[in-house]
């Protein structure tokens, strides 16, 4: 009796706040679903209980993708968020390695403005970077974004990057010194392949920020043809004051599933870069 | 054969093999890279505050007349309470909620990596996206909160979430909170998972009650992780734009404009360069010292 009390009690203290946090996550992503699959004679119906759907369809996904170029954003966002990670991953190594494995003058300095600029926030920088785009002729091309996301990107990989390479140990690198290996060789051969999982960290977590980017595409790529799926939805699918909910909705949750696949998989890679900067400091 | 090859290297090894050549030829290109993309644009917004600067028209040096004209306006000093409301509030709910998170999660229960990817999703997935469904979540006739709220007896049409001031700034508050709610959380845990379990059977042993395990075991030692991931948060929250600029533009009656959408509708909106990068550079000296204060922390630990 006192046993089973005691279970029940367990269980009301692990699952209702569990529980409460995972409705506070769902929901939105619930009601991007529901409202989806409504046809529109439901969806502004007040009447009808909107938790439910009651003649589900698939009219709002078919609009979405043959009415708006939903898919040329999605393969622009795919493309920009790829090469600015490319190009974050490349520039952050090679930040990172001199600063994690080195000795020389300077390094503290550098070290401390690499962190600065990771918090720089991109409103203190948006308006000059506009007419920068503007004079460098790149307004509309996907290299605006291309050139402006490793802003952000390139300073938080080489953070991350800094904290994993300090925890490989010396020696192998000492052993390749000493049979003779130059610095450029024993970094490359020796040192870079046992780092693969700082990589897939600081990779995830770049893509899934360029992929969420906003402000930098927002401003630079006014153009149908260009634009990324975050402002293809903002800027298209909201015309005045004309909300197309449904395909708003097919459209927030068709976007949100590849970084949440991506993310799925490499869950543990993504958490590790989430807590990195904090606890292994 | 060995041996050899290490003293014929090392005698060949050249002037490029030195640690400090070999360390700034590495650090060269990405640091020209930040210095051409973040140092140059950041100092020509400095430049571009000081001047009358029309889009696509050459600008004229005023002097600090961008900022005298912004601190008689009443409309800055709006956005500037607004701002701070905004940051002081959802960080103190994200401190408390990620807190509970943290704790809710650190327990024993089945298919725990399954629920922690599921509590962090609203963090990963793109702000804009969730904060679209959030905005039909409240929208003034179709509101699903509201459709409960009528038929609990509320008048129709139920409270006007975006349209009305206060309730708006509570929108956005609560929203910022939802998605940054999971880096709490998920760092947090991270932390509480680092504090060893001989503690607490040593609190408890001592007649520590749960209260106060979690008053003087936990807190404190979470409590440099806690500084650290606040200060991350605030710098960003402050800095917030696509939130409020996607559901309310800042409206009504700039009861939501922050520094960042302020600063984006004078540059880009209304076209004055000069005007805009002065808005924005007033966030420079709180987020000046958040920084500093973040980075000699960070490069401490």
């Amino acid at each position: 009796m006192v046993d089973g009390r005691s279970r029940v009690a367990r269980l009301l203290r692990v699952w209702v706040p569990l529980g409460f946090f995972l409705v506070l996550a769902l929901f939105p992503f619930y009601w991007m679903a529901i409202t989806s699959l409504k046809p529109n004679a439901e969806l502004y119906n007040t009447r009808m209980m909107p938790l439910l759907v009651y003649h589900p369809t698939l009219k709002h996904y078919v609009d979405l993708l043959s009415e708006t170029r939903f898919l040329a954003w999605t393969w622009n966002t795919m493309l920009v968020a790829i090469v600015s990670t490319a190009i974050s991953l490349i520039f952050g190594g090679m930040l990172a390695y001199p600063l994690a494995r080195m000795r020389f003058p300077g390094a503290g300095l550098i070290a401390i403005s690499v962190a600065a600029v990771y918090l720089v926030p991109q409103p203190l920088l948006f308006i000059p970077l506009a007419d920068l785009i503007t004079r460098l002729q790149l307004g509309n091309t996907l290299s605006a974004v291309i050139l402006t996301y490793p802003t952000m990107l390139v300073p938080f990989c080489a953070w991350l990057l800094m904290g994993y390479f300090k925890t490989v140990p010396k020696d192998l690198e000492e052993a390749a010194r000493i049979d003779g290996a130059s610095h450029l060789q024993t970094m490359w051969r020796i040192f870079l392949p046992l780092c693969t999982p700082g990589f897939i960290s600081a990779g995830i977590f770049a893509f899934t920020l360029a992929q969420n980017e906003f402000l930098y595409a927002l401003i630079f790529l006014t153009k149908t043809s260009v634009r990324t799926v975050p402002i293809g939805v903002i800027a298209e699918l909201i015309r005045g004051d004309v909300f197309y909910w449904g395909q708003l909705m097919a459209a927030a949750l068709l976007g949100s599933i590849p970084v949440a696949l991506i993310y799925s998989f490499f869950v543990e890679h993504y958490v590790a870069g989430l807590t990195a900067g904090s606890v292994k400091g | 054969m060995g041996y050899t090859v290490t003293i014929s290297s090392l005698r060949t090894r050249s002037w490029f093999d030195r640690e400090s050549v070999f360390s700034w030829l590495m650090l060269a290109p990405p640091l020209l890279f930040l210095a051409a993309f973040v140092g140059y644009p950041f100092c020509y917004g400095i430049f571009l505050s000081l001047q009358n600067r029309p889009v696509a028209q050459p600008g004229t040096f005023v002097g600090l007349q961008n900022f005298a004209a912004d601190f008689k306006d009443s409309v800055f000093w709006r956005v500037a309470l607004n701002t701070f409301v905004y940051t002081g509030i959802a960080t103190l709910l994200k401190a408390i909620g990620g807190l509970g998170l943290a704790l809710a999660m650190n327990q024993q229960f089945r298919m725990k990596n399954l629920i922690r990817a599921v509590l962090l999703l609203p963090f990963i997935v793109p702000t804009v996206l969730s904060t679209v469904a959030w905005m039909w979540i409240l929208d003034p006739a179709f509101s699903v909160f509201n459709w409960f709220l009528i038929r609990l007896g509320v008048p129709k049409p139920g409270p006007s979430w975006l349209g009305n001031p206060l309730l708006a700034m509570a929108s956005i508050i609560v929203i910022n909170t939802w998605r940054g709610l999971p880096f709490y959380g998920i760092t947090l845990l991270a932390g509480l998972q680092t504090i060893p379990p001989e503690l607490y059977e040593a609190a408890t042993v001592d007649g520590a009650s749960g209260f106060q395990r979690f008053r003087y075991v936990v807190l404190p030692l979470l409590q440099p992780i806690l500084l650290i991931v606040t200060l991350f948060s605030v710098i960003f929250t402050f800095a917030d734009f696509q939130l409020v600029y996607v559901l309310t533009h800042g409206g009504p009656q700039n009861a939501t404009h922050l520094f960042a959408t302020y600063a984006f509708d004078l540059a880009m909106g209304a076209g004055q360069l000069g005007l805009g990068a002065s808005v924005a550079l007033s966030m420079l000296p709180a987020l000046a010292l958040l920084i500093v204060a973040l980075t000699l922390y960070m490069q401490r630990q």
